[in-house]
């Protein structure tokens, strides 16, 4: 419990990390979820065109 | 040589690359995501507390990662712009495009992180000193590289007023890291130089080593998965996107 207040500094560092890997975790989702988004579009233009005459 | 220029060619296939580049990002993110857990870990638990600043230098696992990438993704859309221009190669274009918000973020956290470390340490969250004001410097480039491809509207144009943008902001490299030697600052000087002995302790290098390598190969995987999501979006037209995305 003590280390977590990591010597009266607990909050800079535990914001300091939690800001940090957020922000890798957002920025690591973000082309995964575009690529996922991409990849129904592109499809979706595939069924668009096999309904043609 | 002649190798080279095939696997240069190659590269700026954009399905060549996407075929080739899958199995990449798996493998870089769970290797990225797991040196930094394993880095994070050891430097918050087992690295000892610094003789002055205690345990807020804790902060530095994940500031100087992040500030170090911040200036690398730099680079890579620079040398980007350069092949775009000189090739006209589109995947070098696209490059610019999947890696300018990767670094635009890694810029902000290393700026946030600074922030928040320099409260306890130098009393105060911000200060004009060439280091920060040349990082802040790159977070406006990144944000240039982004907006300047939206505000122009046509496609070739923008591609090229980005390319010439990336190349001429790469001069801001060179000064956020010479800037602690050529001015005086608050910031601290290098405490690892190439060719030198660090002045900072090896139980405290030794997470940071491990943490910098998570975030090359975290960042590296997210540059290739961007770049994966923006040949999709592009090609989408194409015969052999549908073909993917219709279902392998």
């Amino acid at each position: 419990m003590e280390w977590l207040g990591m010597g009266g500094h607990g909050i800079y560092v535990w914001s300091a990390y939690g800001l940090s890997l957020g922000a890798l975790a957002a920025v690591g989702a973000w082309p995964l979820l575009a690529l996922r988004r991409a990849r129904r579009t592109a499809a979706t233009r595939e069924g668009e065109g096999s309904a043609a005459p | 040589m002649e190798w080279f220029r095939t696997a240069f060619h190659r590269m700026g296939s954009p399905r060549w690359f996407f075929a080739g580049s899958r199995a990449w990002v798996g493998g870089l993110y769970g290797a990225g995501a797991a040196l930094i857990a394993a880095g994070s870990v050891w430097g918050l638990v087992f690295a000892p507390p610094d003789r002055y600043q205690g345990d807020s230098f804790r902060i530095l696992y994940v500031h100087v990662p992040a500030a170090h990438l911040a200036e690398m993704v730099y680079v890579a859309i620079a040398v980007a712009g350069l092949v775009y221009l000189v090739w006209r190669m589109k995947m070098a274009e696209m490059v610019i495009a999947a890696a300018a918000p990767v670094g635009m973020t890694l810029t902000a956290t290393a700026l946030a992180t600074g922030m928040i470390w320099g409260v306890p340490t130098w009393g105060t969250g911000w200060v004009w000193d060439a280091r920060t004001t040349s990082m802040l410097v790159l977070l406006f480039l990144y944000f240039g590289l982004m907006a300047l491809r939206q505000a122009v509207g046509q496609p070739e144009r923008a591609a090229l007023a980005v390319s010439v943008l990336a190349i001429v902001g790469v001069i801001n490299i060179p000064i956020i890291k010479y800037s602690v030697e050529w001015f005086s600052t608050l910031h601290q000087p290098a405490s690892i130089r190439i060719g030198e002995t660090p002045s900072i302790a090896p139980s405290m290098l030794w997470p940071l080593a491990v943490n910098a390598l998570g975030y090359w190969c975290l960042v590296a995987g997210i540059v290739v998965a961007a770049l994966r999501a923006r040949i999709v979006e592009r090609e989408a037209g194409t015969d052999w996107v549908r073909q993917w995305a219709a279902g392998r």
